[in-house]
């Protein structure tokens, strides 16, 4: 019984890794580049998706403020540009450190609470962020801050050519989910689950909870800072706004719809959202109102997001 | 004269203006199986949780195996030799059977700092589970998830969980709670097999147990400890007997 979901999973995921990586060719033939320019967004935030699922699904960490590390691996290419570092050899290394430090710090504050608060504190330090980004108005302040030329590489991969750009943020999300992977069957990755799970147990047979927990919470951060310099290049143009508190719940969102805990849930979810943000904004400008109780439905009846539901069906 | 293993000064705990641990003093030898008995909210449970670092007491010390943890945290406690059992069954519920015991015995492997490499398939790991779920009667039980597990293979589960962290004092909350005759004897056999190799407390209603176990028992009466003796000297105590079966009425049939 269980062996068959899990084949279904499996099946699932292949056909988002062979589609994903086949998408060039498809825009290429048919000439649709649009299907590209949407595709890279969804791949952007799935990778995004895929950091909030290691401590959302995984270790249990409600946080409402994970798009504050989009705004702050953003800003760090952003910033560096408009200042004149235009190699993302140091653009990058760069956004990932600020944004491993950002969640090493306020992860050490919020992991002292629980539940509700550790939800409304994460959430209280992402507004923090976005509030500081609005007052930085040598950098666009409220309006943003245009980047005129994309992270330079040398000659090692161009950022400007779409299809290159492209093949980078799949690489950046398949080596997320590789890593998140490898991790939640690690020694690691058990005592962060196991935390998840009961936490007064794993204090007494030995574990300091916190450290395990603030460690998963460095990374999940880090690993979304990559996720924000990919998107900044994307659009090239940061804002506050990526920060916004409904960001983060869209990609609360995304990971609840495509199935927390599993590896490929975040990235169903991301794309789903995101087609159906897209194709549904072009019907009514209320598509929110066709998104949520979708959403509700899946909660209520399909625990396990889009990949449970998969799972129980092929089941019968 | 060797220290004894376990000494308990003058501990005090208060919730509000309640004292649930009144100036409490005991030892705990070597190798000996304690039984803390007493009437339901003489706080026997508050006690355990402050012996294994999960209260914090208000006053008074606490010394185990000659180093003073009153102030420790309670994976820290876990690391020098402390390990309990819960009243009410606590394990990773999503987790299998081996699972549950796997991460015990890795907690007591170093830190688990180890983000690649299967934890599942460590060979080590995997069998130091089975021999503690084996040394209980669950090792072909191993895969199965705990939710699916009756409640007496849970109680079992949680023995060999604190057995794995390879403690040098157990500390078992009623580990008998909710078990039927059959199991109750098993887990019987299974403690007297046990104290053997490790010390025991044992906070335990079922008195035919305790008396068929213990060493020395300590009946505790609202947080006071008011009689600490060899079994046979508790049985005639007249202020036990009056504890349990005098005004209080609370329990009427003990062995």
């Amino acid at each position: 019984m269980k062996a068959s979901s899990l084949d279904y999973r499996n099946l699932v995921a292949a056909i988002i890794v062979v589609g994903l990586v086949a998408l060039p060719l498809f825009s290429q033939v048919t000439g649709n580049f649009f299907v590209l320019t949407l595709f890279t967004r969804i791949v952007i935030f799935a990778l995004a998706a895929v950091s909030l699922n290691l401590i959302m699904g995984y270790g249990g960490m409600m946080s409402f403020g994970h798009a504050a590390y989009l705004g702050i691996g953003g800003y760090a290419v952003g910033i560096l540009a408009a200042e004149g570092f235009g190699s993302g050899f140091i653009q990058w290394p760069v956004a990932l450190l600020a944004s491993a430090l950002f969640a090493l710090v306020i992860g050490a504050l919020s992991l002292r609470t629980r539940g509700v608060y550790f939800i409304m504190i994460t959430l209280a330090f992402a507004q923090m962020a976005y509030y500081v980004a609005s007052g930085l108005s040598r950098y666009g302040g409220d309006d943003g801050l245009t980047i005129y030329k994309r992270s330079s590489f040398g000659g090692v991969i161009n950022l400007s050519n779409r299809v290159e750009f492209y093949y980078l943020c799949l690489l950046c999300l398949f080596g997320g989910i590789f890593l998140v992977w490898r991790i939640v069957n690690s020694r690691f990755g058990l005592v962060v689950q196991g935390l998840r799970s009961n936490e007064q147990r794993m204090q007494a047979i030995g574990f300091p909870a916190k450290r395990y927990q603030l460690v998963c919470f460095v990374i999940a951060g880090t690993m979304c800072g990559l996720a924000g310099a990919l998107l900044a290049n994307n659009t090239d143009f940061i804002s506050p706004a990526v920060m916004y508190w409904t960001r983060s719940g869209d990609l609360m969102v995304m990971v609840i719809l495509g199935g927390m805990g599993s590896l490929f849930g975040p990235v169903v979810g991301a794309i789903v959202y995101l087609v159906l943000e897209e194709f549904l904004s072009q019907v009514t400008e209320y598509w929110a109102m066709i998104v949520g109780p979708l959403l509700l439905l899946i909660v209520l009846f399909g625990r396990g997001g889009i990949l449970g539901l998969i799972g129980r069906f092929s089941r019968g | 004269m060797a220290e004894p293993l376990l000494c308990i000064e003058s501990l005090v705990r208060r919730f509000g203006g309640i004292v649930a641990t009144d100036n409490l003093s005991l030892d705990i030898a070597h190798g000996e199986l304690h039984a803390i008995i007493g009437p339901n909210g003489a706080g026997k449970t508050t006690l355990i949780s402050q012996l294994i670092g999960q209260l914090r007491p208000s006053a008074g010390t606490i010394r185990f195996a000659g180093q003073d943890v009153t102030h420790l945290p309670a994976w820290k406690r876990s690391h020098l030799g402390l390990a309990r059992s819960f009243q009410i069954t606590s394990l990773l519920r999503d987790f299998t059977a081996a699972d549950n015991v796997a991460l015990a015995a890795q907690a007591r492997d170093g830190h688990s700092f180890r983000f690649f490499g299967n934890a599942r398939k460590e060979k080590g790991l995997r069998e130091a589970a089975l021999a503690a779920l084996s040394r209980v009667g669950l090792a072909d039980r191993a895969d199965v998830v705990v939710s699916r597990l009756s409640h007496g293979e849970q109680r079992e589960l949680e023995l060999a969980v604190a057995l794995a962290t390879r403690p040098k004092l157990l500390l078992l909350d009623e580990p008998m709670a909710g078990l039927g005759a059959t199991e109750s004897a098993r887990m019987v056999k299974l403690l007297a097999d046990l104290r053997k190799e490790v010390t025991i407390v044992l906070v335990e209603h079922d008195m035919n147990a305790v008396f068929a176990l213990a060493d020395r028992i300590t009946v505790l009466v609202y947080g006071r400890v008011i009689a600490s003796d060899a079994p046979a000297a508790i049985r005639v105590n007249e202020e036990v007997k009056r504890a349990y079966l005098g005004d209080q009425h609370v329990v009427t049939r003990h062995g």
